[in-house]
């Protein structure tokens, strides 16, 4: 039996008075965090099979056609979605428990290091998360644009031979299962842009006095609206991270020929 | 209908201890600070153990049971599976004093050091200010604190790194946010969190937020909100960018 109150309590790395599976939050994040960053990479990298008819994969999109780069478009584009999410405040929590475990759960013991929180380099560049934002909404925007694109289908079905329509060639009102997918990724991904903490502060959040501000009701109702999604910030991140993976890989799968995608209208 | 639990509470003082077992009888909706209070009436009159109201509204009774923190009094013991003993220790971010009691004057010392709430000049000729229930409901859930600093307790920060000196803690900017956020105060707290309250220790990771008993949503309401003020201030060239332009200061 410990002598001392410090041998009673958490000492060294997953030292724990807890009987609770504390570990099992922190594992399934790393892995599902882990397997993300595997397939997007993968995905980003090989430059192929990203567009299928009027489809085109969230990874490459705003599509870039370039020969001074000599890597997959995709990274170009990456690098904004990317940055957003790691500077996201609920990523943060999530990383900071699951891959550097500072700590890996409440209450439990950490491998003892000089920590420095949020206060120096590297963690210090967090603070630019809003600038991140402000990339991400245009994104919103660009994807819609791709859902609209979706929407539009060529008049005769020779293109389907390769799966890539011809420039110019006449076009449709058409709705494919690819179309809904596109669409509900776009929903899920402003629910988590729009419910950003960032975003919160920026429409409303900076302001103490709304009935003194200039536009002071319409900036509380914006700030009501982010803080409505701000509350399921930690859902809308997982169920986006997903739904652009999921996206990716429909399209994908469309354009490699193993699945054949539905033709609703 | 009543059953035998056994309890092992933290026994002794800042330099030597021990966890002791004791059995209760224990009835039905009982909580572990009635536990406590049978074992110290029945077999241990020098348990020492803090606690006012019994009805989680003092704050005064905080400990670990299990290691989480936890007020005592709104813990019940049928939580917990009967087979298995039920761990209760004090408090470990704050020195300890003898068994369950722990010593937790840093916090109020804490708390004199945060600029304090300064309004506006009155809206009225007679003195009086004008605000509306919808602005001030940000600040009110803030308020709801009952200071049992389980919130502080659990911090790592102040747990695990013992930065005492450097961080306020989490109960300490929420009651910065408290004021920060009121419609109508203007004292200026940014360089205060940034330098003396060490908001950028705190990395976000929620533990505050999960023990809570007043369930204040105390990182995404109170800790990311003020990280955001401290970045206008210290983080944002644009926003110096358009003080300067505009020649004004942010709201
Ligand atoms: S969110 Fe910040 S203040 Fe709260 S427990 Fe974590 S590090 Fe401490
Ligand atoms: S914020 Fe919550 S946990 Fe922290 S001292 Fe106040 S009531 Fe307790
Ligand atoms: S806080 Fe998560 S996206 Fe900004
Ligand atoms: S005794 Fe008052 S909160 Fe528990």
């Amino acid at each position: 039996m410990a002598t001392s109150l410090r041998d009673l309590h958490e000492g060294g790395f997953g030292a724990t008075l807890r009987r609770d599976s504390w570990w099992v939050a922190p594992a399934l994040t790393a892995t599902v965090l882990l397997s993300f960053a595997v397939y997007a990479t993968w995905a980003a990298g090989t430059g192929t099979h990203y567009e299928w008819g009027p489809y085109l994969s969230p990874f490459y999109s705003p599509l870039i056609q370039t020969s001074w780069w000599p890597l997959s478009p995709a990274f170009l584009i990456l690098v904004f979605p990317l940055g957003f999410r790691v500077t996201c405040y609920y990523y943060r929590k999530a990383y900071y428990r699951a891959f550097f475990l500072d700590p890996v759960a409440c209450a439990v013991g950490e491998a003892r290091h000089g920590y420095k929180g949020e206060s120096k380099l590297p963690f210090l560049l967090q603070n630019v998360h809003r600038f991140f934002m402000y990339a991400a909404v245009v994104f919103i925007f660009i994807l819609s644009y791709d859902v609209i694109l979706a929407l539009r289908w060529p008049v005769d079905g020779a293109w389907r031979a390769a799966g890539i329509i011809p420039a110019g060639s006449p076009r449709t009102f058409g709705i494919g299962l690819g179309t809904i997918v596109m669409a509900a990724n776009v929903g899920l991904l402003a629910c988590y842009t729009f419910g950003c903490h960032s975003l919160r502060h920026l429409v409303g959040g900076q302001v103490d006095c709304f009935s003194c501000a200039r536009a002071g009701q319409l900036r509380y109702r914006l700030w009501r609206g982010v803080s409505g999604l701000n509350r399921h910030h930690m859902t809308w991140a997982w169920c986006s991270l997903f739904s652009v993976a999921l996206t990716d890989l429909y399209i994908r799968l469309c354009a490699m020929g193993v699945i054949t995608d539905i033709r609703i209208l | 209908m009543s059953e035998q639990r056994r309890l092992r509470i933290f026994r002794g003082t800042r330099s030597s201890g021990e966890l002791k077992e004791y059995a209760v009888e224990a009835g039905e909706g009982m909580v572990v600070l009635d536990a406590v209070h049978k074992i110290q009436a029945e077999q241990a009159p020098d348990l020492a153990v803090r606690w006012n109201c019994k009805a989680g509204k003092c704050g005064s009774c905080s400990a670990e049971v299990n290691g989480r923190p936890k007020l005592m009094c709104m813990t019940r013991l049928s939580d917990y599976p009967v087979e298995q003993p039920i761990t209760i220790t004090p408090m470990k971010a704050f020195p300890l004093v003898r068994d369950l009691v722990t010593d937790v004057s840093w916090n109020y010392e804490v708390n004199k050091r945060i600029p304090g709430f300064r309004p506006r000049t009155p809206d009225a000729p007679d003195g009086t200010w004008r605000m509306f229930q919808y602005e001030v409901e940000r600040p009110q859930e803030f308020r709801k604190c009952i200071e049992c600093f389980l919130c502080q307790d659990v911090c790592h920060v102040l747990r695990t790194h013992g930065k005492h000196q450097e961080f306020i803690g989490p109960a300490f900017l929420v009651r910065a946010a408290a004021y920060e956020t009121h419609p109508l105060d203007v004292a200026e707290r940014r360089d205060f969190l940034k330098t003396e309250g060490g908001i950028a220790l705190c990395n976000i990771t929620k533990c505050c937020t999960e023990v809570c008993p007043e369930s204040i949503t105390i990182t995404d309401n109170a800790i990311i909100p003020l990280k955001e003020r401290v970045v206008d201030a210290h983080y944002d060239p644009l926003a110096a960018l358009w003080r300067k332009l505009t020649g004004k200061s942010n709201d």
